[in-house]
Order: structure tokens, then C-alpha cells, then sequence
């Protein structure tokens, strides 16, 4: 016990950490990201009512007459719309909160390993989306009676864990461009009409032409062709989209990391 | 006892500036080992960007900073570090406990939980979420956070700001047996009584720069002991003119002296108005000193000039 102590306070004298400490940094924080925001209903609710009450009313509710592949493909829509929010607001509202009221700086100042913060975050976006997606498919399957196989529904759970990077990334941009309150209005502001856009609300063969051919432009649309894929709607080469939705989370990476790192 | 080894933090000429705005303008600070140093200034005197400087928070824009002879924004330096900022907002539904399991877990060799709540008087509230807490009991928790990584240094940015007397007077008592552990403390204050109680050294700081520095007693030395204060219609510029009259100046039907003779100048100021009323004589404290400081700002300024 002795030597163990003196051991420990050698290496503390010059301020290096074992890796099994530094690791137990990280999942310290990640563990706390978890809960503080599992805890919080003000960000857990929306999250989950949201694209849940969606589903309810326009893919079940209303589309009880339709065939098995509409459902699918209504399935993968609201999934989607679910695995977005997490990602955008779980990043981008606190990202801006935390820089406005001065947790970040705390954070810098102290001996927190490297992206420790950013890992925890986007952690806790990726258990959100996986919850979101979960509850579709309990939904899906007990109550539109969907026919879907383990493999269908696991795929789609990966995709959800996975598909919602891209919008931590960008939701991290938004959020070191915009400081403390004004973050939630922009952020509805693309997640709504990008909802929209990429035909998550309205089948994109009933946009209009214009939308139609710029729907590829939003990330959202890449995670919907995946989905669709996934849970076998349509066939299609999956390479583009995924390349798409990984030059998009780079972009916005990069981008919003070069302000944090000047901003603070 | 002033090797380089005992300089456990060190800003030699440290320069910033924010667009037009000169923050600092060549300050030297230097902290030695199991010291407790306290900064005082107005606002915009530069403390803060001399703490963020040492914290790694911003970059120079001339000069050094060196924390345990790093760079501060070397992860080991930081590991040594506890820190208290003024303005952190923690997550508010965290726990106590588990906010001080997170803080602990950045650092290699960090207090026991039960340890570091015994020494900020934190234990009752271990249990109990962050955002439930009093603006003194939440200011409590972030001083448990700031040592609970058994650091060698501890910045403390206002630590007392929304405490009442008690929980101030346990405060203090803490930061005591930390700098009795041979932990160093850095300490900003508006509270000058609490760096007369506890500081060994004060650094005054005006305008980006170091105005004073040494012990509470010789920052005292420097100016006048006394101030009266009093109802007279005595003329103040005749008063000011007076033997060991500092200085004197009139406050609409008030008149103030600040003197090194208090007794000579009341007996004076009293046989020459015998109608003078609202009589006032106070020792002049650490906040004296410190206006006085401040004030004479601009005559060094163009003394420099």
C-alpha cells in the first residue's frame, strides 16, 4: 500500500497519468454527459416524443391501409427524423449553453484528457439515438403489426447509432457559431426544413422537381437512402452515401474544431 | 528559499492584447511554492487575463507563461492545477458525489471522495443534485472540485462572492490547510479583508499592469494610515496644506483628510471649527490602500509618459 502510494505520487510530481487512468477520464465524462442530459426532460422528451408521436399519427394512424412497404419506408423516415435531433440539440444547444455560461473554459482549464468532452457528447447523442430508434421499432412492430426481421431492425439500430455523427458534427458547428439562447431557433431552423427537404415528412417522389434534385445536398437525405436500403424498400449501391455522409462530418469537424480551438 | 524549482507558476512580461485593447502590458508575476498570493484590482485591471494566461486559456501576445515550467497548455502542467473559476456553470443535475468523482478522475493521483468533501464541508451533500443547491453550497462544491485532484497550485477566482460569514469563515480555514499542505493559492478578491486574512503576498494590479506588489504590511506602509471624516465648512485646500496632511478633499458638506497624524491634525481640524460635526476616524484598511493605488493610476501613467 505503502509503495503504491509513493509510486503514485512520483508520477504525479511530473503530472503524467497511467493509460488505464486516462481511459477511466473518459468514461468518466462520458458516463456523466449520459446522465446529466437522461436526466434533464427538458432535452430527453422532445427528443423522443417528437418523432415517436409523428410516427404514431402519420405512419400508423393514417397509413393502417397501407401496404408493407410504405410502412418501411415510413419507419425509416421517422427514424431518421429521430436520429437527427439527438445530434443536432444535444450538441449544438449545449455546446452553445456551455461556451456562454462558462463550463467549457472550466473544462479547458482543467486536466481533462483530449476530446474527452466531445466523445462524452457525442456518446450521449448516440444512446439518445439508439433509444429513439428502439422505441419506433417496438412501435412498428406491436402496433403496424410490421413484418421485419432481427436483421432488418439491427441494421437499423446501427444505422441510427452511427447515422447520428454527421449531425453531432454539425450540430457542434452551429454551436460554436452561435453562444447561449439563440442556438434551439437555429437549429429548428435546419432541422425542420432539412427534415423537410429530404422528404422525411413527404415521400420525395411528392416534392416538387426542383427539391427532388436538390435533396442530395442534405445529409439527411444520404441517411434515408440507407435506412431504405437497410430495411430492404429499395435496392442501391450504399458507397455514396455513406462517402457522403463521411465528407460531411469531416467538413463540419474540421470547420467547427478551427473555431473552438480560436474561440473558445 | 528562491531557487527556480520553487517558482511554481510564472508570468515574465506577459503581454495580451484584444484589438485595440491593451489587457496587459508587461506584467511579472511570479508564485512560489506553498504560498498563498492574492490579486486585487478594479475591474478590467487585468487579473483575469493574467489567471486565463496561467490556466492556458488564451495565448500570449508577447512575454512567457510557464506553469511548473511548462507551457500551461501541456496537460501535465494542467495536472497539477486545481482551478475555481467565477462564472462556471456545472451540469445541474449531476450530483455532488458525482461531480467530484468526474473532476477526480482527470487527475493521477486524486484525494479520496470523503476527503475532499470533509475539506470544502461539503459531506451532507454528496447526494444531492448541483442545480438544488444555494449559490454558497454550489460555490463550496467548486472549491471541493478545485482540490480534490491534490493539486499543487489552486487558482481561486472569487471564491467567497455569495457566501454568508460562516460559510466564508470555512472557507478560509480550508485554503489555510491547503497552503499548510505546501499547496500554493492564487486567490482574486473584491474582498480585501479576505486578503488581509489570508495572503501572504498581494499583488495590486491597475490597467494591465502591477501596481504594487509585497506583504499586506508593507502595502499598508505605503499610504496614509488614517482617514477622518467630518461636517465642516473649513476650506479643504487650506486643510490639505497642513503638516503631515496627506491629503484633503471636499465631499459636498463633507470634508476628507487622510493623514499619517491623525491625533495632531483632529486636535487642529477641532479648535479650528467649532461647529465641525459627524466626526470620523477610521484606520485605514487594505481597501484604502488599494483605492489609493488605483487612484494614482494616471499621475504613473504620465510619469511614464
Amino acid at each position: 500500500m505503502n509503495a503504491v502510494t509513493i509510486t503514485n505520487t512520483a508520477a504525479a510530481a511530473a503530472g503524467s497519468m497511467g493509460f488505464r487512468r486516462v481511459l477511466g477520464a473518459y468514461l468518466a465524462e462520458a458516463r456523466s454527459e449520459c446522465l446529466r442530459y437522461m436526466r434533464n426532460p427538458g432535452f430527453m422528451l422532445p427528443i423522443t416524443l417528437f418523432p415517436t408521436m409523428f410516427y404514431l399519427l402519420f405512419g400508423i394512424v393514417m397509413n393502417h391501409a397501407a401496404g408493407p412497404d410504405v410502412a418501411r419506408y415510413l419507419l425509416v423516415s421517422y427514424g431518421v427524423f429521430g436520429v437527427m435531433s439527438p445530434g443536432l440539440f444535444g450538441f449544438g444547444i449545449s455546446l452553445a449553453l456551455e461556451r456562454d455560461g462558462g463550463l467549457l473554459t472550466y473544462k479547458r482549464a482543467l486536466p481533462m484528457p483530449p476530446g474527452a468532452y466531445l466523445l462524452g457528447k457525442m456518446l450521449m447523442a448516440m444512446l439518445a439515438a439508439a433509444a429513439v430508434i428502439l422505441l419506433l421499432l417496438a412501435m412498428s412492430v406491436g402496433m403496424a403489426h410490421l413484418a421485419i426481421t432481427l436483421r432488418q431492425a439491427s441494421l437499423l439500430l446501427l444505422l441510427g447509432v452511427l447515422g447520428v455523427v454527421p449531425f453531432c458534427a454539425l450540430g457542434m458547428l452551429v454551436g460554436t457559431l452561435i453562444k447561449g439562447q439563440g442556438a434551439p431557433g437555429v437549429l429548428n431552423l435546419i432541422y425542420l426544413p432539412m427534415s423537410f427537404l429530404s422528404g422525411l415528412w413527404i415521400p420525395m417522389n411528392l416534392l416538387p422537381k426542383a427539391l427532388q434534385q436538390m435533396a442530395p445536398v442534405w445529409p439527411s437525405f444520404h441517411l434515408h437512402e440507407l435506412g431504405l436500403v437497410a430495411l430492404g424498400v429499395q435496392q442501391g449501391n450504399i458507397a455514396g452515401h455513406v462517402l457522403a455522409l463521411l465528407g460531411y462530418t469531416v467538413v463540419f469537424l474540421v470547420i467547427a474544431a478551427r473555431r473552438l480551438r480560436r474561440y473558445g | 528559499m528562491n531557487t527556480t524549482s520553487d517558482v511554481v507558476a510564472r508570468l515574465s512580461g506577459a503581454v495580451k492584447r484584444y484589438g485595440q485593447l491593451t489587457a496587459l502590458d508587461g506584467v511579472d508575476l511570479v508564485l512560489h511554492r506553498g504560498e498563498l498570493l492574492a490579486v486585487l484590482g478594479p475591474n478590467g485591471a487585468g487579473k483575469s487575463t493574467s489567471i486565463s494566461l496561467l490556466l492556458g486559456l488564451i495565448r500570449p501576445d508577447g512575454g512567457r507563461v510557464e506553469l511548473f515550467g511548462r507551457d500551461p497548455q501541456q496537460i501535465e502542467a494542467r495536472r497539477r492545477i486545481g482551478v475555481m473559476l467565477q462564472t462556471a456553470m456545472l451540469p445541474l443535475t449531476l450530483r455532488v458525489g458525482e461531480l467530484l468523482r468526474l473532476v477526480a478522475s482527470y487527475y493521477p493521483n486524486p484525494r479520496p471522495l470523503q476527503e475532499s468533501a470533509a475539506l470544502a464541508g461539503v459531506t451532507d451533500l454528496l447526494q444531492r443534485p448541483y442545480g438544488k443547491l444555494s449559490g454558497g453550497q454550489q460555490r463550496r462544491v467548486q472549491f471541493a472540485l478545485a482540490l480534490c485532484g491534490r493539486p499543487e497550485l489552486v487558482f481561486l477566482d472569487e471564491p467567497t462572492v455569495g457566501m454568508d460569514i460562516d460559510a466564508r469563515q470555512k472557507l478560509w480555514a480550508a485554503m489555510r490547510s491547503l497552503v499548510a499542505e505546501g499547496c500554493s493559492v492564487v486567490l482574486t478578491t473584491h474582498y480585501l479583508e479576505e486578503a488581509e486574512a489570508l495572503a501572504q503576498r498581494v499583488v495590486v494590479m491597475g490597467k494591465g499592469r502591477v501596481l504594487s506588489e509585497g506583504t499586506v504590511d508593507a502595502l499598508r506602509a505605503q499610504v496614509p494610515l488614517t482617514r477622518i471624516r467630518c461636517v465642516s465648512d473649513i476650506d479643504a485646500s487650506t486643510v490639505a496644506n497642513w503638516p503631515q496632511v496627506a491629503s484633503a478633499e471636499r465631499d459636498g458638506a463633507r470634508l476628507r483628510i487622510s493623514t499619517h497624524a491623525a491625533e495632531n491634525v483632529l486636535r487642529r481640524l477641532l479648535a479650528a471649527d467649532e461647529t465641525l460635526s459627524e466626526l470620523e476616524v477610521q484606520r485605514a484598511g487594505l481597501a484604502d490602500v488599494f483605492t489609493e493605488l488605483t487612484r494614482d493610476e494616471p499621475a504613473l501613467e504620465q510619469e511614464a509618459a
